[in-house]
């Protein structure tokens, strides 16, 4: 049976699912539900000097009807007396001893540093996340993101927290700069023993087009906010992506952003990440759906022959290559099963409108033109057929398509040798002739 | 406007058999739509409705537009989406099908597009201006209506003439009430007659109180839009008894007034297609226990829809396949229907006969053809009781042209809108010189 617990820069929990630092993880009660629920890891929402919060704090972006696809907030740290935040956060890992429970902590001067620090770890935490990401309210103030996009400032901070630390120190990342290796540099030359990322994606998550404000709306006014939710996961899986195969870094990652299954959890490890952080999901589904993510990671660990977490992280990371590294002459071109193909023709519009107009409705003018005939065995008269000699492989035609595997990118053996961009310039190495660039 | 009908109609005691869709439910339903590109449901619908548009509308809160789109292409879209077998039309070619998914319940987004419209008020269309072209349109259904409204676009003055007094055709004298009641036949009349310019005259039966010369010469074309006749009967003993009714007097009869039903205990339908299940599901919906349907053929020769027969039969409905009635029969009024058996090539099986008891024959063989009514006027041919047209609608007669259920011999109400806009479209070329057709 695979092995899912998992150490993070020193953290240990029994599986790499760890609420992230926002309002599932806002007290006692609902971190210890969570954790009877199945999750291994939790970190605290931030504490600092308590705030006070605005309503409304919570914006969804709605996509095809699928609510919440994109989510933001204007929510500050807690908004809890710290001693009640310290004593539920004592009583938790007392309960708890196996989980990972992980104090997030944004404050501004050294003192405070050293007294927060402290007092986490008096405790019983595991560890220490130092929220330079938040990008709205707390920035204004000097801290959150304002510190994350300093690379002088997260270094020195960083070095104050780890002076103080008896435990594990992780710097959490914002995304809200031009490049993320630099400020993950940063913490790692003060001496952070990891980092989590990314936090929030400066962000308007809507207008209400009747009101003329930006939403969510406080009163007649709202500002921007903090994106998150399944729809910054690309974002997300490039910066962990961009550290994990940096060489000069080489600290563990505890990966965020758009987490809502199994599949991206596993898809953030294979690009380096040794736990992975959750947040939109538990906020719009609940704690519950952990229980997949457990199921779906251990069948994927048994299905690849991963005995351990340790064995998957950065699986991935070799093949984020360079563009100029990519082989100019491997082509593809696009199949359609007639067997499987419902006749909606979306592959035929998306490659008319979008792409190369190589894909044509059976029958039609060019068609006809072009001699293409019906695929063998199509089910009915609206199977689109493929002018391959003008398809470029750009895989527009199966992201459309509906139904699943129907259409599939086929490689074509062309007898060129493989050559990228780099080796062209370089080598003088042949490439095969374009399609499509006519 | 048009006029009131009574309140105490048989069919009032009907409810919505497909039911409205909420807002949730159509936004869920809405966001299903693939979106097709030269979509499958826009071909099988004979008015080519841009389906995966108005359906886009809706999901993304366009309603206004939905309802436009959907009016543009067929200005009966409301009834359309209550009356029309969506499921060997549209439905039917939904993709879906072929992924085994379930189809996208297009009537029924429809209907919540275009009621949404009516209840809004929203008018989509103005008369084009005045083109001093007139145009006589026979029969007040919808193929005539569809057929007006287009010309109304175009600037042409309208006359209808309707021997009714109930405007609408079937839509408001035929369809089944668990579909759609006569009041919302009616209030769609007046929608469509809100664009102006359409006068109705009632009461009045061409070729009878105004002559075919005299409307040819106070008209610039005609439309022939008087769909069928009668109900045909069997030409058997006890034809006349009383209750022995035909089918398409009797649900006009339920939806405008009141059909009697006390003391009804057995109804036998005759016949075997869409307006004899028709029958089957009213007779059983206004609480006649036993309801039992009498048809010559085979179930899978049937013309009647599968799916209206299986939604008859879940409400209890009974059968007898290859059975002809030989006799009404009953002592001054029907009891009984005595029927010969026949074989699978419908020859009678010698011998092999079924009595069924009935207080109540309702006979659904078909509707006369009324063409002959016009075989007095040279270069108009009768095919089969049917109108012969050219594709727009144009008879042989030139001005005249014709469209819906006189020309197609029955089909639905969409075929007579699309056939009615088609020939409004062909007199507009012809009235404007555009066309000598």
């Amino acid at each position: 049976m695979p092995d899912l617990s998992i150490d993070c820069a020193g953290i240990k929990s029994p599986n790499p699912f760890w609420l992230a630092s926002a309002p599932p993880a806002n007290s006692g009660g609902q971190v210890q539900r969570a954790f009877d629920a199945g999750w291994g890891g939790a970190v605290w929402k931030t504490l600092g000097t308590p705030i006070q919060n605005v309503s409304s704090r919570f914006g969804g972006h709605t996509i095809g009807g699928v609510r919440g696809a994109g989510f933001n907030n204007i929510e500050l740290i807690t908004d809890r007396p710290l001693e009640v935040n310290f004593r539920e956060i004592y009583e938790t890992k007392k309960k708890y001893p196996k989980h990972a429970v992980v104090v997030s902590l944004m404050v501004e001067t050294r003192e405070e540093w050293k007294d927060f620090i402290k007092r986490s770890i008096d405790t019983g935490a595991d560890g220490l996340e130092l929220n330079f990401g938040c990008p709205h309210g707390m920035c204004e103030r000097g801290m959150g993101s304002a510190v994350g996009q300093e690379p002088r400032v997260n270094q020195e901070i960083t070095s104050w927290a780890v002076e103080y630390s008896t435990i594990p120190v992780l710097v959490k990342l914002t995304p809200n700069v031009a490049e993320i290796v630099p400020h993950g540099l940063a913490a790692k030359r003060g001496g952070a023993h990891g980092v989590s990322l990314i936090n929030t994606i400066k962000s308007i998550i809507g207008v209400d087009v009747d009101r003329f404000v930006l939403e969510p709306r406080v009163s007649g006014l709202s500002t921007n906010g903090g994106y998150c939710g399944a729809a910054v996961k690309p974002i997300a899986l490039h910066m962990v992506a961009q550290l994990a195969r940096s060489k000069d870094f080489g600290l563990p990652i505890s990966g965020i952003g758009g987490v809502s299954n199994w599949r991206d959890a596993v898809e953030f490890i294979l690009l380096g990440s040794t736990s992975v952080q959750v947040c939109t999901e538990v906020m719009l589904r609940g704690y519950r759906v952990v229980e997949d993510m457990l199921e779906g990671l251990e069948e994927y660990m048994r299905r690849h022959n991963f005995d351990t977490v340790a064995q998957m992280v950065g699986k991935a990371v070799p093949s984020y290559s360079e563009w100029g590294d990519l082989d100019l002459n491997y082509e593809t071109v696009a199949k359609i099963d007639p067997q499987k193909c419902i006749g909606c023709q979306l592959c035929v519009t998306a490659c008319q409108d979008g792409a190369h107009q190589c894909i044509h409705p059976q029958g039609s003018d060019m068609a006809v033109k072009l001699g293409l005939k019906a695929p063998n065995g199509g089910s009915h008269a609206r199977v689109p057929v493929i002018d391959e000699s003008e398809c470029v492989g750009c895989n527009l035609c199966k992201i459309v398509c509906p139904v699943p595997d129907c259409i599939s990118m086929v490689e074509v053996d062309n007898g060129f040798a493989p050559s990228t961009w780099n080796e062209h310039v370089t080598l003088d190495k042949k490439l095969r002739p374009k399609k499509g660039a006519h | 406007m048009t006029q009131p009908l009574s309140r105490d109609r048989s069919e009032t005691v009907f409810e919505d058999y497909k039911g409205e869709y909420t807002p949730d439910q159509a936004l869920v339903e809405a966001n299903r739509c693939l979106y097709c590109a030269d979509a499958p449901c826009v071909k099988a619908c004979p008015t080519h409705i841009e389906i995966p548009q108005f359906i886009r509308k809706i999901a993304t809160g366009n309603l206004k537009g939905s309802a436009r789109t959907i009016f543009d292409a067929n200005i009966l879209g409301m009834s359309c989406a209550r009356v029309c077998p969506v499921e060997v039309l549209c439905v039917g070619d939904c993709v879906y099908n072929e992924q085994g998914v379930p189809p996208i319940q297009i009537g029924k987004l429809q209907r919540f597009a275009t009621d949404h419209a009516f209840e809004a008020g929203w008018r989509f269309f103005e008369a084009g201006p005045d083109s001093g072209k007139h145009v006589a349109l026979i029969g007040a259904g919808p193929a005539s209506l569809a057929a007006a409204h287009e010309l109304r676009r175009h600037g042409h003055r309208c006359t209808i003439y309707e021997k009714r007094s109930a405007i609408g055709g079937l839509n408001t004298t035929g369809v089944a009430p668990y579909k759609m009641k006569a009041d919302r036949s009616v209030e769609e009349v007046d929608w469509v007659l809100g664009i102006g310019g359409i006068e109705v005259k009632t009461g009045v039966t061409i070729g009878e109180s105004v002559t075919f010369e005299q409307l040819e010469k106070d008209h610039d074309a005609v439309f022939i839009g008087f769909g069928l006749g009668p109900d045909t009967s069997l030409d058997v003993p006890g034809a006349k008894l009383p209750g022995v009714v035909g089918a398409v007097d009797w649900i006009e009869q339920m939806k405008l007034g009141k059909v009697p039903t006390d003391g009804v205990r057995s109804c036998v339908i005759v016949g075997g297609g869409n307006t004899a299940l028709d029958c089957v599901r009213e007779a059983l919906g206004l609480g006649i226990p036993q309801v039992t349907m009498v048809y010559r053929g085979v179930e899978e020769k049937m013309s009647g829809y599968s799916h209206e027969w299986k939604a008859a039969q879940t409400k209890g409905a009974r059968v007898e396949w290859q059975a002809l009635p030989v006799a009404y029969e009953g002592d001054g009024k029907v009891q009984r229907v005595r029927c010969q058996r026949l074989d699978t090539n419908k020859k009678p099986i010698p011998g092999a006969e079924v009595s069924l008891d009935a207080d109540l024959v309702l006979v659904a063989i078909g509707q006369s053809k009324l063409g002959t009514l016009l075989s007095q006027l040279s270069g108009i041919t009768i095919d089969g009781g049917r109108v012969a047209t050219d594709e727009h609608g144009a008879t042989g007669r030139k001005g005249w042209y014709a469209g819906g259920d006189c020309r197609n011999g029955g089909k639905e109400v969409v075929n007579a809108v699309a056939e009615g806009k088609a020939a409004a479209r062909a007199i507009h070329a012809f009235v404007t010189g555009a066309s000598n057709a």
